[in-house]
């Protein structure tokens, strides 16, 4: 059994108006079965509503389904015993970076997490100065968060996830703020953690490039998983991606559409160098 | 109307241990119906930059010009320079309050002492402009998408009827569909208006793809000051400052290194497949 499973996973919530009359029921999931493998690196994708941050709330215990279940390592997501061992073993980050710091040192912030939960000392010294450097923010720890950049705030509250020493991290459109270099740092940092601490992550994203490297990836639309597979799997549909408001990373826009114009492209190109090899090829 | 910016400076909380110079000596001449794209990275003085043109922050030197008059003479009309120089700030839809969007977007014309039926065809006006469908006018903002929403935020700026639009970031958090929805919207609008755009944005593809001039800033200066195509030819300078050229340029280099005769200077999907259909003898 994966890291995180759901079973017929739906969730609904009761819009009400002005005066608390129930106007209507939103499904914001959908009947949703996954089974997300320890130790991968896995994308979900979705337009604005499909539902991909309810479902990720989930994953950590802070919405609670209406029909179905979730497990996170074992552990069924209802059981409220469980919720802080849940919370453990799954942490989440967002999308704003200011609304998550609250220390005004790094390395307080780091601490806060492991302090919490009545972590030693000694050893939330130890957590905090191996989750800065797994994160490269070992030599701003003396700094004020609010002097960070928006990347570097990023990584600061990524350490801070980290410190729990947690089995998953998801990530809820961590890079959406950030400017090109603070995005490509917070991408680097996950698959850091990924392949050195064998963290599973499961990011959520509009971001179609941050994708490319990703070792599953789940379409979403109206609450429901549409699509699932490798990346390469996922951007050969280019036509399919766009109905659902996504798109294609620009090297497999622009493969395809070279493809179109009759230039004889293999389907899913996903990175410059499989682009150029492939033209250099073809041009022979 | 353009508006002239000569040297100025901002530096916050002088005179305290927090002091620290935003801007230093920025210099820059903005144009009637120009599209601008305005990027650097985090914390390079952009949004401090924007909030002096409508006068939101004082420079602490230098002077600025609207229309050839100085906006800090003590005679100048500064209310008035407010609803000129539109302002949209990062998530705008954080700003929606009223109980349906019709009557948001009529707060801001409201409050400049029009008429009821001024204030309403100026809503509808502005309503239209953003492409918001009709059915939706009397429903609350918050049920829109998030897309729908910023849109609502940008018409409520609309109204007022400035000469001059600065979206700060309109698209973070939006699904690709969104991104390009709103920014097409902002194309035609200063294309059918004659509006001049400033577009505060981290994404190069984006710049690349709709902007006629972009400024780049760095620590508080204004480093480069050109056409998309010759500030994304300095792609290694634009590197060291936390900045990036569209995945597109990348391409490009990498093809002409591996001997294909491409263009480099292609900065859009469009002109990167013209130029390697044609470095292929397909055109």
């Amino acid at each position: 059994m994966g890291i995180v499973r759901t079973e017929n996973l739906t969730f609904e919530y009761i819009r009400r108006d002005e005066e608390g009359n129930v106007e209507g029921i939103t499904t914001a999931v959908d009947n949703v079965n996954l089974d997300l493998q320890a130790g991968q690196f896995i994308a979900i994708l979705g337009h604005n509503g499909s539902g991909k941050s309810t479902l990720a709330k989930h994953f950590n215990a802070l919405v609670s389904p209406t029909e179905g279940t979730v497990w996170v390592d074992g552990m069924d997501t209802r059981d409220d015993a469980k919720t802080l061992d849940i919370r453990q073993t799954a942490g989440m980050v967002f999308q704003n970076p200011d609304n998550q710091i609250i220390c005004t040192l790094v390395e307080e912030e780091v601490g806060f997490g492991p302090e919490n939960i009545g972590v030693p000392t000694d050893e939330i010294w130890l957590r905090v100065e191996e989750s800065l450097k797994a994160v490269g923010m070992y030599q701003f720890r003396k700094a004020s968060p609010n002097k960070l950049s928006g990347g570097q705030k990023q990584r600061v509250a990524i350490a801070g996830i980290v410190a729990m020493k947690p089995k998953c991290i998801i990530l809820d459109e961590p890079t959406a703020m950030l400017d090109p270099s603070g995005r490509k740092e917070v991408i680097s940092v996950l698959h850091e953690l990924n392949k050195r601490e064998n963290v599973t992550i499961i990011l959520i994203t509009h971001y179609m490039e941050e994708v490319i490297d990703a070792d599953r990836v789940f379409v979403m639309d109206d609450g429901k998983i549409v699509l699932s597979g490798t990346p390469r799997e996922i951007f050969s549909q280019a036509e399919y991606l766009k109905r659902l408001r996504l798109d294609v990373p620009q090297v497999t826009e622009l493969a395809y559409e070279l493809k179109q114009a009759g230039i004889p492209l293999p389907d899913g190109i996903l990175t410059k160098e499989e682009l150029t090899a492939a033209l250099t090829a073809f041009k022979g | 109307m353009s508006i002239i910016v000569d040297k100025i400076s901002y530096t916050y909380e002088i005179g305290t241990g927090f002091e620290r110079q935003a801007l230093k000596e920025v210099s820059c001449v903005i144009e009637k119906g120009e599209f601008i794209g305005l990027i650097g990275h985090t914390g390079s003085g952009k949004s401090t930059f924007i909030q002096h043109l409508n006068g939101l922050v004082r420079a602490t030197s230098g002077s600025i010009y609207y229309d050839g008059q100085d906006i800090y003479d003590k005679d100048y009309n500064m209310r008035e320079l407010r609803s000129k120089v539109g302002l949209v700030f990062q998530y705008p839809e954080h700003q929606l309050f009223e109980t349906d969007i019709f009557k948001d977007v009529c707060f801001g014309p409201k409050n400049l002492g029009l008429t009821k039926a001024d204030v309403e065809l100026r809503a509808f006006e502005a309503l239209r402009l953003v492409g918001l469908d009709e059915s939706l006018y009397y429903q609350s903002p918050f049920d829109l998408s998030g897309g729908q929403k910023r849109r609502v935020a940008i018409a409520g700026v609309l109204a007022m009827k400035p000469e001059v639009l600065i979206l700060d970031e309109p698209t973070a958090g939006l699904d690709p569909k969104g991104r390009d929805d709103i920014l097409d919207c902002v194309k035609a609008l200063q294309q059918e208006t004659g509006i001049t755009v400033i577009l505060v944005s981290h994404s190069m593809e984006d710049v690349a793809k709709y902007v006629g001039r972009i400024m780049v800033m760095n620590d508080g200066m204004l480093m480069f000051n050109g056409t998309p195509k010759e500030i994304f030819s300095h792609y290694r300078e634009l590197e060291e400052i936390g900045l990036a050229a569209p995945q597109v340029t990348y391409i490009m280099n990498d093809l002409k290194n591996a001997g294909l005769d491409v263009d480099v200077s292609a900065i859009t999907v469009d002109e990167a497949k013209a130029s390697i259909l044609k470095a292929l003898g397909r055109n």
